[in-house]
């Protein structure tokens, strides 16, 4: 009888496999930082930074706008957050009823659409010759021709803080309804019911503490994402003078190439500011955490007001409504032939689609590839680490593995992708394949790891035991046991990935080298004064591919697999 | 019709699709007593115990009438039931301490001021013998302690009936024989009626005066 290898004899390709993953994830970002650390201290040989200077710095600081640059992304960062954490966490503590469910509904496939996508539909929607304006024009507000203000794009980033709220907010609320059952909450609820507490207060005081906790990572994740966003910022941020991360990129992607020095400094103030709000976004939590265990306690029992309640419905509905007419906008642009204002519709016509009908399919090509390629290779490295920790009997799950998934969500991508993308062009592989899907597995593989790791751990191991004990190999059991049975998580989790690589635009211009063009990097392109029918194409398409793909897999997890 | 103080159940019956979950129910629980209900799993038993607390969810439909002290249940809200529910797991919440979790269960309008509740906590901590443990973790309890909490937290929220859903279940017998007589110590000494769901016979015979077999209509 042909012996199984033992939990030892396996080890060393657990060992490798936990290696790979770490270099895929820390080796480019630990690099990239690196290759930005330098310069911003002057050294950078390649365009004759050869000696350590403070002189970048000095520049820095001498760059007038800096510090409100800073400050604006300081504060849309963190106000975005905060606002889309309370409206999420408002809207699961204002009872249970049908409303709930319905915005649920209608929430989640938002979270699927890429922040770009989103981004360029608010503009067409809040803009001064927006489908808003227009529908309101002129019966209700006089305008004849496009009114004057000057939203989005406004100074303080209000529309900023806008768009991204209504992006992060599903986000939240969906990640917060897959931790619910970890926190009781149901029998929770009846407990404090039961004690004569309004099902309001019963939410906020029994459940919300417990899981605001449990939402601690993915919350640093939409903080850093508010202070270091550069797409959204581009289309829908102030311009005088922008956030730091859109400077940073204009300093890197200046022709005159010393200002990469001066671009290197802010990108590692960049990292800065981003711990400084991850730090103020901490110990916010923490004088909060105390005020609650307080609050919790004092006995009161009454929740707000009816009007309270009605206005957070309404607020929610509003952002409900904001992001289904952002995506109707995206539709009408893309079919308008020619729109006068204050038409509120205009006439139609596929011009733009047929015009630019080959050069779209080229770009949407480019992306798919890489959205499947990427979220192949990371189900695959996923599903092996999973298997891997399985078979060890190890909790991988810990807080080291989750640290390393954790860091290219964390740290700002402005801030490491160049350094890798300088460091790609000093040794040639700048604008090569491989490269440029090594930079988006590293932002996919987190994702579908972690929309993987629960589902593959709370797989009941008796399944695997009984078909060992029926003689199967390991990898028969793997195959015809643990994947049919995970086939709904698998499919999810690769949907997941092809929206994560379908929404990334740094990786895509940076490391591209400008060889490949993306919808993400396309729409971004276009938003800057280009053609509004075919930017309209461009981010519908960009909205369809992951929305398609979580269809696709919701369609393919119902089919029965034949077993062969 | 007279008033009758306690907890009386009227031909009380759960439907589920259109279907009785249990023969319809008449029971009367007097003040200070317990009433205990067995029966197969899956009959009902615990549905019966959401439904007199307002905490059954949709598909079930309610038949028949339930009254605490002489007034009608059907159609309050939870939270003005008055109805203490202590279920098998002691939920202490893990974000409070022992002390905090008893100050959920304490109105508001019993003791507003902080050195005040704190006086009724400290107080309740030594009715079930945990003095001390006010500011310790609910983790770091036995198990027979996070029964005791969970007990006196529902009672601190001055509860006008008490519903126990198999509340000793996961307890060793020597901590369920203690359990018994503490519940029943509180509960005489408080006058509240009680109906307790339970599968073991032990539990049923200490502690209750009446007994139900919850049968399966079909």
């Amino acid at each position: 009888m042909r012996s199984r290898p033992t939990a030892d004899r396996r080890r060393p390709w657990r060992i490798l496999l936990a290696s790979v993953i770490s270099t895929l994830l820390l080796l480019p970002v630990a690099s990239g930082l690196v290759a930005i650390l330098l310069p911003s201290f002057g050294f950078m040989p390649a365009i004759g930074g050869e000696v350590f200077t403070l002189a970048p710095w000095r520049a820095l600081w001498a760059e007038p706008g800096l510090w409100r640059a800073s400050l604006l992304s300081l504060f849309t960062g963190l106000s975005s957050a905060a606002i889309s954490f309370a409206l999420a966490m408002l809207l699961l503590a204002a009872g249970r009823s049908w409303i709930r469910r319905v915005l649920e509904r209608l929430l989640a496939p938002l979270v699927a659409v890429p922040h770009i996508a989103l981004a360029v539909g608010l503009v067409f929607l809040i803009m001064p010759s927006g489908w808003l304006a227009r529908l309101l024009s002129p019966w209700a507000s006089g305008w004849e021709r496009p009114p004057a203000y000057a939203f989005p794009n406004d100074g303080d980033g209000l529309a900023l803080i806008l768009g991204l709220v209504v992006k992060e907010t599903p986000f939240l609320l969906l990640v917060a309804l897959a931790a619910l059952p970890q926190v009781k909450e149901r029998q929770r609820l009846r407990m404090a019911l039961s004690l004569g507490y309004h099902p309001t207060t019963a939410w906020l005081k029994a459940v919300l503490p417990d899981l605001a906790r449990r939402l601690r990572l993915p919350l640093f994740a939409v903080v850093a994402y508010g202070v270091s966003n550069v797409e959204m910022a581009i289309i829908l941020g102030p311009s005088t003078p922008p956030t730091l991360p859109v400077l940073i990129l204009e300093w890197f992607n200046d022709p005159d190439l010393t200002r990469r020095f001066l671009g290197s400094a802010a990108a590692v103030l960049q990292l800065g500011l981003v711990g400084l709000a991850l730090l103020i976004w901490h110990l916010a939590g923490q004088a909060g955490w105390r005020l609650w265990r307080h609050l919790a306690s004092d006995g009161g029992r009454q929740s707000g007001k009816t009007a309270v309640l009605a206005g957070l419905y309404g607020g929610q509905g509003t952002l409900v409504l904001l992001s289904m007419l952002s995506l109707a906008s995206l539709l009408v642009w893309s079919f308008a032939a020619s729109w006068r204002f204050p038409a509120a519709l205009p006439d139609w016509g596929a011009e733009t689609w047929i015009r630019h009908g080959d050069g779209l399919l080229r770009i949407t090509a480019t992306t798919v590839a890489l959205a499947a390629a990427s979220s192949l290779l990371a189900l695959l490295l996923s599903l092996a680490a999973l298997e891997s920790e399985a078979v060890g009997r190890k909790e991988a799950g810990g807080r080291g593995a989750l640290l390393i998934l954790a860091v290219p969500l964390l740290v700002p991508q402005i801030a490491f992708l160049f350094g890798g993308a300088v460091l790609a062009a000093q040794v040639g592989l700048l604008g090569v394949w491989p490269v440029l899907l090594w930079g988006h597995l590293l932002f996919v593989l987190p994702y579908v790891y972690l929309a993987l790791a629960g589902p593959y751990r709370g797989l009941d191991p008796r399944y695997a035991a009984m078909a060992a004990s029926l003689g199967k190999s390991r990898l028969s059991v793997f195959l015809k046991v643990k994947l049919p049975l995970l086939k709904r998580p698998v499919l999810t989790a690769a949907a997941i990935g092809v929206a994560v690589s379908v929404a990334l635009y740094l990786p895509s211009v940076l490391l591209g080298g400008g060889r490949f063009v993306t919808l993400a990097s396309e729409a971004v392109t276009l938003s800057s004064g280009g053609d509004r029918r075919l930017l309209a194409v461009t981010a519908l398409l960009q909205a369809a591919v992951p929305l398609l793909a979580l269809w696709l897999a919701a369609f393919c997890a119902k089919t029965r697999m034949t077993a062969p | 019709m007279s008033k009758m103080a306690g907890l009386e159940l009227r031909e009380f019956c759960l439907f589920l699709k259109g279907e009785a979950l249990f023969r319809p129910l008449t029971i009367s629980v007097e003040p200070g007593e317990v009433a205990a209900i067995t029966g197969p799993s899956g009959c009902g038993k615990s549905s019966l115990l959401l439904a007199l607390a307002g905490l059954l969810e949709k598909p079930f439909r309610i038949a028949g009438e339930a009254l605490l002290d002489g007034r009608p249940l059907n159609g309050l809200a939870a939270e003005a039931r008055h109805m203490g529910l202590i279920f098998q797991d002691p939920l202490l919440l893990p974000h409070l301490n022992v002390g905090q979790n008893l100050a959920f269960g304490l109105p508001r309008r019993r003791a507003a001021k902080r050195g005040e509740r704190w006086h009724l906590i400290e107080e309740a901590l030594r009715q079930i013998r945990l003095e001390g443990f006010a500011k310790r973790d609910p983790a770091s309890l036995s198990g027979g302690q996070r029964a005791r909490v969970a007990l006196m937290r529902s009672f601190l929220s001055e509860p006008r009936a008490l519903l126990l859903d198999e509340p000793f279940a996961s307890l060793d017998p020597d901590l369920r024989k203690e359990m018994r007589r503490f519940l029943a110590d509180l509960l005489a000494a408080r006058q509240l009626p009680a109906l307790l769901v339970t599968h073991d016979r032990e539990d049923a015979e200490a502690l209750a005066r009446q007994r139900f077999l919850l049968k399966k209509e079909r």
